[in-house]
C-alpha cells in the first residue's frame, strides 16, 4: 500500500492541451508505452486550460498553439510557465518564441514515436532538476521580433478576459501588477509594466511616466501640473501623470503628428 | 533609331521605290529637251541623294506624332521643312548642272535644265511629303508591335502571379496538420486512416492540374472543395458542419479555379478552428437573372471575441484579384462581417463551355 502510494507520487502527472480530437489521441498512445507518465487533465480549449492547469498542478504539459480562445502563448501567459512544456503544433515559425520561454521541446505535427520519446526524455531531466516557478509575463514579453501584441489576456478569478490592444486606453503599475483600462473598467494582471510596455507596439502606445503606459490615440490635451510636471488628460476625462522624460516623449510625438 | 536606317533590309527596299520616282523625274526632264543619257547623269545622282535627304522627316514626324499634333502645326511643319529640303535639293541639282557643263560632253547642261527648276523644286515638295507619310506609317505601326509586346508581357505576368497565388493557397499547414491525423489514425482505424490517405491525395491531383487551367466547371471546383472539407472533417470531427444549397442547373458554368477553395479554407482557418463547439460552412450557388449571372456565396460563423489573426485577407485578396482581372467589372466581390458570421458573396457572368464537336 505505502509501496503503491509512493509509486503513484513519482508519476510524472501529465496534462494535454490540444483541440483536435485525434491529436489528443495520438499523445495518449505515444505515452502508453510509459507507465511513469500518468495523464490527469485533458483540455480542447485555452480557457479550459487557464481554468483546470493551476488546479490540477501538473509537471508536464503538452500545449497546442493554434487554438480556438486562448492561444498557446496566451494560456502561458495566465498560468506561468512553473511546469515543463512540451509544445505541439504544425506551424514551424513559433520555435524560437517556444525557446525563449523555456519550453522544453518544440514538437512538429506530424511527430514519430522515436522524436515524441527524445522529447519526454527532455522533460524527465528537466524535472529532475531544481526549477523555480517562472511568472507568466516571461512568456508575454516573449514574442517574434517586430511583432507586437494584438490583445492582452487577463484572468479576472476563473473568468479569461480578452483585451484587443486598440481598446487599451493606459495602464497603470500597481506593486506586482499592471491595472489595464479599457472601456470604462480595469483589469488587473499580474505583469510588470515594463514588460507590458515590450509586448505594445510604440507606435501607438508611450509610457509617459514611471508607473504609466497610454493610448497614443486616447490623448486629448496636456496640461501644465504644478511648477515643472504635466498631467494628460484623455478622451474619457481620464488624467494620468506625466514625468519629465514621458514629456519629452509625447511633446515629440504631437508635434510630429502636427 | 531610325525605322528605316535601323535595318539594312528596310534602306534596300527604299532605296529600290526610288527607282520608278527616278524614272518618273527623268520623264519630266523630256520636255526640257535634254537628251535622256545625259538626263540620267544628272538625276541618278540627285534621286540618292535625295533619298537619304528624305530620310530626315523622321525627327520632324517624331517631334509632331499625329495623334496629338494639330492639324495646323502639322501642316505647317512638314510644309516648311519640304520647301526647305526642296530648295537645297534644287540648288544642289543646278550646282551639279553647272559642274557638269564644264566638261566637253556636258557643255550648255545648265542652260538646258534652267527652264526645269521649278518642277524639280515642286516634285521635291511632293516626294517629301511622301516620305513623312511613309514615315508616319512606320512610326505607327512600330507604335502597335511595342503595344501588343507589353500586353503580351503584362500577360505572362498576370499568368505568372496567378501560378504563384495558386501554390500559396494551398496551405503546407493543412497538410501538415492531415499528415498527423493521419499518423493518429493509422493505430484507431486503419481503413479510415487509408480513406483519408485517398481523400487528401484526390485534393492535391485535382490542385496539382488546375495550374494549367484558366477556367474549369464549377462541377469540378466542387470536387476540390469537398476532397478539402472530407479531410477537415477528419481533422475537426463533429466540430465541422457543411450546409449546401447548390442549384443543379449551375454545375456547368465555368468559374477560374481555385475560386471557392480558399475561401473555404479561410472559414475553417478564422471560423470553425477558433470555435470549441464547432461552426458551420454555408454554401448557396445560383444563378440570377435568367443564367445571367452566377452568385456564390459562402458563410460561416466565428467568434466575435477573436481578433483577426494574422495573415487575415491574403486569401480573399487573390481571389478578389483574380476575379478582376478575368473579368473586370461584369464581376463583383463582396465579404463582410454580420454579427457572428462572415459573408463572402462572388458574382461572376454566368459562361458556359464552347463545345467542339
Amino acid at each position: 500500500m505505502e509501496n503503491q502510494q509512493i509509486q503513484a507520487e513519482n508519476k510524472i502527472r501529465a496534462v494535454i492541451v490540444e483541440d483536435e480530437a485525434l491529436a489528443r489521441q495520438i499523445l495518449r498512445e505515444m505515452l502508453r508505452p510509459h507507465p511513469e507518465v500518468e495523464i490527469i487533465g485533458e483540455c480542447d480549449n485555452g480557457f479550459e486550460a487557464v481554468k483546470m492547469v493551476p488546479d490540477l498542478k501538473p509537471d508536464l504539459l503538452f500545449l497546442d498553439i493554434q487554438m480556438p480562445k486562448l492561444d498557446g502563448f496566451e494560456v502561458l501567459e495566465l498560468i506561468g510557465t512553473g511546469m515543463a512544456i512540451i509544445f505541439t503544433t504544425a506551424y514551424d515559425q513559433h520555435a524560437l518564441r517556444a525557446f525563449e520561454v523555456h519550453a522544453v521541446d518544440y514538437l512538429l505535427k506530424p511527430f514519430a514515436a522515436q522524436r515524441f520519446n527524445a522529447a519526454l526524455d527532455r522533460a524527465k531531466r528537466r524535472l529532475g532538476q531544481q526549477t523555480l516557478p517562472n511568472p507568466g509575463e516571461f512568456a508575454a514579453s516573449a514574442r517574434e521580433v517586430g511583432h507586437y501584441a494584438e490583445r492582452i489576456v487577463v484572468k479576472d478569478g476563473t473568468r479569461v478576459q480578452i483585451i484587443p490592444v486598440a481598446k487599451l486606453d493606459y495602464a497603470e503599475a500597481q506593486d506586482d501588477y499592471v491595472s489595464l483600462a479599457s472601456q470604462g473598467k480595469k483589469h488587473l494582471k499580474q505583469q510588470t509594466i515594463s514588460s507590458l510596455e515590450a509586448s505594445l507596439d510604440p507606435k501607438n502606445f508611450l509610457r509617459i511616466h514611471r508607473s504609466c503606459i497610454v493610448n497614443f490615440e486616447r490623448v486629448s490635451r496636456l496640461e501644465p501640473y504644478g511648477k515643472d510636471s504635466h498631467v494628460v488628460i484623455l478622451s474619457d476625462g481620464a488624467r494620468l501623470p506625466v514625468s519629465r522624460a514621458g514629456y519629452t516623449r509625447l511633446r515629440a510625438l504631437l508635434d510630429q503628428q502636427r | 533609331m531610325h525605322p528605316i536606317l535601323g535595318q539594312f533590309r528596310r534602306l534596300a527596299l527604299y532605296l529600290l521605290a526610288w527607282v520608278p520616282l527616278g524614272g518618273i523625274l527623268l520623264l519630266l526632264a523630256a520636255p526640257t529637251g535634254v537628251n535622256w543619257p545625259r538626263a540620267l547623269v544628272l538625276i541618278v545622282p540627285l534621286c540618292l541623294v535625295y533619298a537619304f535627304i528624305c530620310l530626315s522627316a523622321w525627327y520632324p514626324c517624331k517631334g509632331t506624332p499625329l495623334a496629338t499634333s494639330g492639324f495646323s502645326r502639322l501642316a505647317l511643319t512638314h510644309l516648311m521643312a519640304s520647301m526647305v529640303v526642296s530648295m537645297l535639293w534644287t540648288l544642289m541639282a543646278k550646282g551639279l548642272a553647272l559642274a557638269l557643263s564644264t566638261l566637253q560632253a556636258f557643255r550648255g547642261l545648265d542652260r538646258q535644265i534652267a527652264q526645269g527648276y521649278p518642277l524639280l523644286f515642286g516634285s521635291g515638295v511632293l516626294l517629301y511629303l511622301l516620305s513623312v507619310g511613309l514615315h508616319y506609317v512606320l512610326i505607327s505601326t512600330e507604335a502597335s508591335r511595342e503595344a501588343e509586346q507589353r500586353e503580351l508581357e503584362a500577360r505572362v505576368l498576370a499568368r505568372d502571379a496567378e501560378l504563384r497565388a495558386l501554390k500559396a493557397q494551398v496551405n503546407p499547414h493543412f497538410l501538415f496538420n492531415s499528415l498527423h491525423s493521419i499518423s493518429a489514425l493509422t493505430a484507431i482505424d486503419a481503413a479510415k486512416a487509408r480513406e483519408m490517405c485517398i481523400v487528401l491525395a484526390d485534393f492535391l491531383r485535382a490542385t496539382l492540374g488546375m495550374g494549367e487551367k484558366t477556367l474549369i466547371p464549377l462541377r469540378e471546383e466542387l470536387f476540390l472543395v469537398h476532397s478539402f472539407l472530407s479531410v477537415e472533417k477528419v481533422r475537426f470531427g463533429p466540430r465541422l458542419n457543411l450546409e449546401e444549397k447548390i442549384g443543379a442547373e449551375t454545375l456547368d458554368y465555368l468559374v477560374p479555379p481555385l475560386l471557392l477553395q480558399p475561401l473555404v479554407e479561410n472559414a475553417i482557418a478564422h471560423g470553425i478552428s477558433n470555435l470549441t463547439e464547432g461552426g458551420w460552412i454555408r454554401i448557396v450557388i445560383s444563378c440570377r437573372d435568367g443564367p445571367g449571372d452566377l452568385v456564390i456565396t459562402v458563410e460561416n460563423n466565428f467568434d466575435p471575441d477573436m481578433p483577426p489573426r494574422r495573415g487575415t485577407g491574403t486569401g480573399l485578396r487573390n481571389v478578389r484579384q483574380r476575379l478582376e482581372a478575368r473579368y473586370g467589372n461584369q464581376a463583383s466581390f463582396d465579404a463582410r462581417p454580420e454579427k457572428n458570421c462572415f459573408r463572402v458573396e462572388l458574382t461572376l457572368p454566368a459562361e458556359k463551355a464552347v463545345i467542339t464537336a
